[in-house]
Formats: C-alpha cells, sequence, structure tokens
C-alpha cells in the first residue's frame, strides 16, 4: 500500500508539472502582452517595460516557467517584496499573493462540491437502485424518464428560476450564500441549499442511468444467479452481491466528477454569485492573468489527480483481483 | 407404488420476449429417486437447464409461465412462496453451474460464500459457519483447506473452483443437487476427477444428483438413469444401460452416432444430426424432431408431422416416436449400431 502511494504521488507530481508547463507555454503561445494590458491605455515605453520587468515576464519562457516551479517549493523574491513558499507568483491584476487568494476561496468550492456530491450520491445511487430493482415496471420509467429530463437541464436556467420561485416568491429557502461553516453553520447550510440542489440535478440524473445500467447488468452475472441459487435473500443477493460488482464504474466516474467540482463549479458558482474556484479561472482568463490561471489549473489538476489515486485504491478494497502494485 | 423423491408432471415453461413466447419446456415429466443419479441429455436449447431451473423457482416471474407440478418430498414448487423457495433453495435443493470462475462471487472469499449458505439455513454463528466450511473444503478435496479458506475463486485453478462450488452446494446436505455442465468448462483430465468426486460424495450422503449434460459420456460414467430431451420435451427415457445399449428414438440415435469413440475404428465416420434445433417460438407440428429424421416414411404416411408422439410406456424405457418397436429395433440393430 505504501509503495503503491509512493509511485503514485511521485506519478502525480509528474504529471502535474507537464500540466503546469503546457499551461505556461500555450500562454505565451497566443501573442498577447499582459503588461499592455495591466498598464492601461495611456502607457509609456519606460513604464510598460518597468511593468514587464515586474512581471516578470521580460525573461525568457523558459527562465519564467523554472522561477515559477522554483517559487512553489523555495519561495521567491520579487519587486514588491518577497513571497514565501509555496509561492505561486501575484497577480498581474491587484498584486494578490496567488496562494492566499485560492486559500480564501477554496472553502466555498469545498463547500458547493461536498454538498452537492452528498445530495446526488444519495438520489442518484437510490433511484438507480430502485429503477434495476423494479426493471420494466412503473417506478423503473419514472425514473429513467426524470433522469432523462435532469440530464437536460441548464444549471443557470434552473438555478434563476428556483431562487425566484423558493426565495423570492414563495420565500421557503434562504437567499443563496456563502457564510463559513465556522461561523454560522445553521446559515452556511441554508445559504448553499438551493446551490446543491440545483448543482445536483444534472448529476443525480447521470448517476440515476450510471447505477441503473451497472445493476442491471450485475444482476444477470452468474454469481448474482448463485447468490440466489443458494437461497439468499433478494435483498442480500441486490445489495451485498450486485451491488459490489456495481459499484465499480460509479466510483471511477464519482473520482472524476469530484475532482472537477473542486477545479471550480464555473456556472454555478455565476449563477448564485458565490465566490470560489471557478469565479478566480473566469477572472484569470479574462484578465489575461497567468499566475492566477496557473493557480487555478493546479488546483483543478490537483484534485483529479488525487480522486484518481484514491478510486485506484477503492478499487483494490472492493474488487480483491485488482492488486496495487 | 412409493412416491418418487422429486417428481415433475406435465412440466411447462414459457418465456415472453420480444419476438413471441418461447415455449422452452413443454410437457415434461421426470421421476428423481433418492440417492439415484438422472442424466439429462440434449443439445443446447433443449430446455435441459431451463427445466432445472424451474425446480429452483430461479425464474423471472415477470416474463416466465410455468405450469405443471415440480413435487419434492411431498411439497409442490410451482405455487410455494418466494419465501418458502429461498429456504429450500441452497439448503434442500443446491444447484452447481457451469463455469466455476463467473459462477462464484469475484468478491468474497470461498470460505465466506460457503458459510454464508451454512448460516443462512442453520442460524450457525461465524465461528461455527467457518470450521464447517473449512470441513467441507477438505471433502471435497481442497488441499490445505484451513490456509485456503480465506482465498478469493481467482487464486484457485478451475478444478479447484469447481470443488469449491461443489463444497458450496453440499454445505447444508441437500437431497437434491443439480448439476448443470459441472465438466464442460473443465479439463478432461478434471472432468473425471470432479465426477469420482460427486459419485463419492452421493454414496456418503444419499443425495439425489440430476446431471444436466451434452456429453453422453459423462452420462455413461455418472448417471443411472437418462433422460433425453429435444425441443423442451422428454423424447427418450430409461437406464443407462437401456438407453444407450438399445436407443429407440432417432434422435437418440443421431446423438449417439455423432459421438466419437475410443474403441471404434478411425474409418467409422462420426455422422452430425442434420439440420440445425428447431425454433422455440415456432416449434414444428406433430413430433418436434420431424424435420430432421431420416425415418419419418418407414412410421408411416403423414404421421409425424399429426399429433405429437406421447413417451410409452410411462414406466421404464420410453421413447416418443411412432415406429414400432419393430421397425426401431430393425433399424437400430442394420443401420446405427456399426456406427457406435
Amino acid at each position: 500500500m505504501s509503495r503503491f502511494l509512493l509511485r503514485r504521488l511521485l506519478g502525480a507530481a509528474v504529471i502535474l508539472m507537464i500540466i503546469s508547463a503546457v499551461t505556461f507555454f500555450l500562454f505565451f503561445a497566443v501573442p498577447r502582452d499582459p503588461a499592455r494590458f495591466a498598464c492601461g491605455k495611456i502607457c509609456p515605453p519606460e513604464t510598460l517595460e518597468l511593468v514587464r520587468h515586474n512581471m516578470g515576464i521580460d525573461e525568457p519562457v523558459f527562465l519564467q516557467y523554472w522561477h515559477w516551479l522554483i517559487g512553489i517549493f523555495a519561495g521567491r523574491d520579487f519587486t514588491y517584496g518577497r513571497c514565501d513558499a509555496p509561492c505561486l507568483g501575484y497577480s498581474f491584476v491587484n498584486q494578490q499573493p496567488i496562494f492566499d487568494a485560492i486559500v480564501d476561496r477554496f472553502p466555498t468550492t469545498l463547500s458547493l462540491t461536498i454538498g452537492a456530491a452528498v445530495v446526488f450520491l444519495l438520489f442518484g445511487i437510490g433511484m438507480g437502485m430502485i429503477a434495476a430493482a423494479r426493471q420494466g415496471r412503473p417506478a423503473d420509467k419514472i425514473a429513467s424518464s426524470a433522469s432523462l429530463i435532469g440530464a437536460s437541464m441548464q444549471i443557470y436556467f434552473v438555478g434563476v428560476l428556483a431562487t425566484w420561485v423558493l426565495v423570492d416568491q414563495l420565500q421557503l429557502f434562504e437567499r443563496p450564500a456563502y457564510h463559513e461553516l465556522t461561523a454560522d453553520p445553521v446559515k452556511w447550510f441554508s445559504g448553499l441549499l438551493i446551490p446543491w440542489l440545483v448543482l445536483s440535478i444534472i448529476f443525480t440524473a447521470n448517476y440515476t442511468r450510471m447505477t441503473r445500467s451497472s445493476m442491471v447488468e450485475q444482476l444477470s452475472e452468474d454469481y448474482v444467479r448463485t447468490a440466489r441459487a443458494k437461497g439468499m435473500p433478494s435483498r442480500t443477493v441486490f445489495l451485498r452481491f450486485a451491488w459490489r460488482g456495481a459499484m465499480g464504474p460509479i466510483i471511477t466516474i464519482f473520482g472524476v466528477d469530484l475532482g472537477a467540482l473542486l477545479g471550480g463549479a464555473i456556472i454555478t458558482e455565476q449563477t448564485f454569485v458565490l465566490h470560489g474556484i471557478g469565479e478566480l479561472s473566469i477572472k484569470a482568463v479574462v484578465n489575461q492573468d497567468l499566475p492566477m490561471l496557473l493557480g487555478v489549473v493546479l488546483v483543478a489538476a490537483t484534485a483529479i489527480v488525487l480522486f484518481n489515486i484514491v478510486v485506484d485504491a477503492a478499487y483494490a478494497f472492493i474488487d480483491p483481483r485488482v492488486r496495487l502494485s | 407404488m412409493t412416491i418418487p423423491f422429486l417428481s415433475v408432471r406435465d412440466l411447462t415453461v414459457d418465456f415472453d420476449t420480444e419476438d413471441g413466447v418461447v415455449h422452452a419446456v413443454d410437457g415434461l415429466s421426470f421421476d428423481v429417486e433418492k440417492g439415484t443419479t438422472l442424466g439429462i441429455v440434449g443439445e443446447s436449447g433443449s430446455g435441459k437447464s431451463v427445466t432445472n431451473l424451474a425446480v429452483l423457482g430461479l425464474h423471472d416471474p415477470a416474463y416466465t409461465k410455468i405450469s405443471g407440478e415440480i413435487v419434492l418430498d411431498g411439497r409442490e414448487l410451482t405455487t410455494a412462496p418466494r419465501r418458502e423457495l429461498e429456504r429450500l433453495r441452497g439448503n434442500k435443493v443446491a444447484m452447481i453451474f457451469q463455469d466455476p470462475l463467473t459462477s462464484l462471487s469475484p468478491y468474497h472469499s470461498v470460505g465466506r460464500q460457503i458459510s454464508e449458505t451454512y448460516r443462512r439455513h442453520t442460524g450457525a454463528s461465524r465461528g461455527e459457519a467457518r470450521g464447517r466450511a473449512v470441513e467441507m473444503l477438505r471433502r471435497v478435496g481442497i488441499p490445505h483447506p484451513v490456509s485456503r479458506v480465506d482465498d478469493y475463486p481467482h487464486q484457485f485453478s478451475g478444478g479447484m473452483r469447481q470443488r469449491v462450488m461443489i463444497a458450496m452446494a453440499l454445505v447444508c446436505d441437500p437431497d437434491l443437487l443439480i448439476a448443470d455442465e459441472p465438466t464442460t468448462a473443465l479439463d478432461v483430465t478434471v472432468q473425471a476427477q470432479i465426477l469420482d468426486l460427486l459419485k463419492e460424495l452421493q454414496e456418503q450422503t444419499g443425495t439425489a444428483i440430476i446431471l444436466i449434460t451434452h456429453d453422453l459420456g459423462v452420462v455413461a460414467n455418472a448417471a443411472q438413469e437418462v433422460l433425453v430431451m429435444y425441443a423442451g420435451r422428454a423424447v427418450e427415457r430409461g437406464t443407462v444401460r437401456e438407453v444407450l445399449g438399445t436407443p429407440r428414438h432417432p434422435y437418440t440415435w443421431g446423438l449417439l452416432s455423432s459421438m466419437p469413440r475410443l474403441r471404434s475404428s478411425v474409418d467409422v465416420p462420426l455422422v452430425p444430426v442434420r439440420g440445425t434445433p428447431p425454433s422455440l417460438i415456432h416449434v414444428p407440428p406433430g413430433c418436434p424432431f420431424h424435420p430432421r429424421c431420416d425415418y419419418q416414411a418407414q412410421a408411416g404416411p403423414d404421421l409425424c408431422v399429426g399429433d405429437r408422439p406421447e413417451l410409452s410406456p410411462h414406466r421404464g424405457h420410453g421413447d416418443a416416436c411412432y415406429l414400432t418397436p419393430a421397425h426401431k429395433r430393425e433399424i437400430f440393430a442394420d443401420q446405427i449400431k456399426e456406427r457406435l
């Protein structure tokens, strides 16, 4: 297990380096000048040079990447002052340390992700199980068509509609907003309830369909028939045998989804004006803010890579045929 | 007259499919006595497996219509409630499947798969059940059962897996064991071992066995009685000596002629049964075998396409064919015997 972890973490580090390098070079592959963008409309050449130097983009791209990489482990000196490790640089736009900006935004994204994941796992897997158990019967048809409708929903539309109906008209829910969990757990919960529900609609639909098809497949397996042939009650056959086999593909997708959500639920954050990682990434792109862009890319990539490792470890736990080595 | 241990009467199994109703089993009757082995032979789709899944009530009731009687030890099974069947399965009636790799759960240790069956039906404690699992593994000839009880199916060879399967099936000392092609997926050398094991365990426990196979060699080795099935019906029935020694039905002749033999000379060609098995949605009228039968003319004009021949006599060596007994003897002696 520890050898597996060590090997996979090393691999993850390599992947993250490749991703950050690609981001770096792609940024400069497009002819652009972040310095001119930051300097403003009226910008004398001397000032532009100075801005360039302050940003660190007057150096060759390779060297820039090298400085950026070293900065993560050893810290870095800027014209504005010292940036301690782990240093992801300063924002081109407002000179805020990138690391602080991400740490500041991450709780919002994490809260959004965890809440939504709980909702879509619970409802998605639950509905998928019921549909599989009632194959071809009304419950299955209702679940299947509901998931088809759910999968074609648009977050911004449903989000605005839900807020208007549930908050403005019926006044059943709190207006969506982020409050810190540690400060006020009740407000944290009620403020995020609508974003959670709306964000999880599409996921719930997908997990319902995935769970159903995975369970249907397992239920026709020989070993499930054996379980029934040896007199296991149908509940046991369903949960302890079929579900055990059906879990694999669902966990794989869940790992990817969780990673992607932690990289920022851009549309959901925009719809409910939540200040998470997703909002940071939009600003980074719009403002040609390279250090910020690298920062959010790194967060998203790290989340996906780490959850991949977790998924692989979980696989070995579920299926004894899989070996971690 | 004693009541047979398992008695199947006029069993009919129909499946609803998108293409129409599949008549998988159509009016099948047979008996199995304790301590004996009945071999059920036939090609794929002849209804062998379907019949036996029906005995265990393993068909999805939403798509399956079962009629007739299945009486096990005085209990009627076709109308029994689901819970009663669940208590019976694995306990009084156990089943062994063809491919032990896919039929054992890959997610649970073999010890657990054996002991959970035992606990389910006896209410034994974890410890007792584990001890029983080890004992069963020893009985079926798994070396070092104490250390292997926690291993998973993929850590065993094919033959060992089938032994595990047998251990699991026999853990509650069932009165009836249904073995569905138990040796088909195994090496020839292992096949013989598994058949010997079944025979040996049967001698110890007195279990009745239904052995489903398409291999007449297996039947000759392991069974006392044979039932030959075709298109969901029994076409011939009798003791192994009767059916394999003096077969009467043209389909049985076909099966025997298509089987390679060690003792016969290489010059004797194998004769396959011509044609293909019939569709079970549109079963041929009359004798379902008539489109593939070479002896219709001798039976009499239009006899075989008219009414369906019944299995006769009702006890002993019987067959469902319109040829007269004299004809059957003559054809067998003149044309069939030399091929065997």
